[in-house]
């Protein structure tokens, strides 16, 4: 049995850097892709990849040291001091649902944007109305 | 270059007020606090989940039992991208100039598949849906739930449509299931307005830990929500895959 306490306590810092840095360094590449690409579907995958940073965010700031997933079963009905925090869980499972849906509207917008203009460049969309 | 000079700043600072509100929340530090007299709202749930609910899972717990009107909501909202979706993608008849634009990809996904790929999706395919239905009738048991089972059953629709050329799902069964399945979640919502008081109560028989018929309405709610899930993807992906150039 691997002791993910004593681990985590010794290595913490460079878990931190490695995990908050991760999270922050998705958020500013999608935030970047949509704020500088000129390709449509570029800019959807911007808001994914800005998406998963959040979620990452998230599930780290619920993760308590040693913790395991906060699942009662057989054999750790009384084991709820170990658990992580159920919330932030839950609410990324809203989330990635959410996105999924954000994702799914905006692709179809640029289906519809490609098949009008036959371009997917935002500099070439220069009418408003379509 | 003025642009990309002022995007970079912006960048920057977002990126640093980020990770220096980070350094307060140290990571893997306890914030629940104590389960047995909970102070927080994860104490809380977890005290909950297994002592009165009878839930193995608490984050099934969270999202259909104490969350479970904000699910509700989700679950609108995957179906409005849905319908969105369709209405966007919708194509009149005689919309003459598109066909001169049918482009390399779509003429390269009218290709008829291999024959090992379709006699690899027919073999797949009920395994798939049989994997998705496991996961959301055990959501409230092990990891997994009703999105996660939909999203499942969803990739075996998506196996199907993308290896036979001429797959289409049932349009009307689709749409009856859907609606059935949100009528079942505000039924049972609505029950609980009338037997206990307020919306999406739960009853007051939970059964043992760890049973598969245990946590009162929990897995109930959730196998409305796996085939609401299931059906609303599979319609996204069946909207999105037979966008066809138009037969003469």
């Amino acid at each position: 049995m691997i002791d993910f306490h004593t681990i985590f306590e010794q290595y913490k810092e460079i878990i931190s850097i490695a995990v908050y840095g991760t999270a922050v360094f998705l958020i500013i590449i999608g935030l970047y892709a949509v704020l500088l690409k000129k390709h449509l579907v570029k800019i959807v995958i911007g808001l994914s990849i800005m998406d998963a940073g959040i979620h990452l965010l998230f599930v780290a700031v619920g993760y308590i040291s040693g913790g395991t997933a906060p699942i009662f079963s057989p054999g750790n009905e009384n084991a709820a001091n170990t658990m992580v925090d159920p919330v932030p869980q839950a609410l990324v499972l809203t989330a990635i649902v959410i996105g999924f849906a954000v994702t799914a509207l905006a692709l179809s917008l640029v289906i519809r944007l490609y098949k009008h203009h036959h371009t997917a460049n935002i500099d070439q969309l220069k009418s408003l109305k379509w | 270059m003025l642009k990309k000079l002022f995007v970079f700043i912006l960048l920057f600072t977002i990126g640093y007020f980020l990770v220096n509100s980070l350094k307060s929340i140290p990571l893997g530090a306890n914030r629940v606090g104590s389960i047995d007299e909970p102070t927080t709202v994860s104490g809380y749930y977890l005290n909950k989940s297994p002592n009165a609910l009878k839930v193995a899972n608490s984050i099934t717990a969270v999202v259909v039992n104490f969350r479970g009107f904000d699910t509700l909501g989700e679950v609108t909202v995957l179906f409005l991208a849905a319908t969105g979706l369709a209405s966007i993608l919708y194509r009149k008849e005689d919309e003459e100039e598109e066909e001169k634009h049918t482009h390399s990809l779509s003429k390269r996904l009218n290709l008829p598949s291999s024959s090992l790929v379709r006699t690899g999706a027919k073999i797949l395919f009920p395994l798939i849906l049989l994997l998705g239905i496991y996961v959301f009738i055990h959501g409230h048991l092990t990891p997994g739930g009703g999105f996660q089972g939909g999203a499942i059953i969803a990739t075996g629709f998506l196996l199907m449509l993308v290896s036979y050329k001429g797959f289409t799902t049932n349009h009307n069964v689709m749409v009856w299931l859907e609606s059935l399945a949100g009528l079942g979640f505000v039924g049972v919502g609505l029950y609980g307005l009338f037997a206990y008081g307020s919306f999406l109560q739960n009853t007051g028989w939970t059964g043992n830990l760890n049973d598969l018929i245990s946590g009162g309405f929990i897995p109930l709610i959730y196998i409305f929500i796996g085939i609401k899930v299931a059906t609303e993807l599979t319609n996204v992906l069946d909207t999105l895959l037979n966008i066809k150039p138009r037969k003469k």
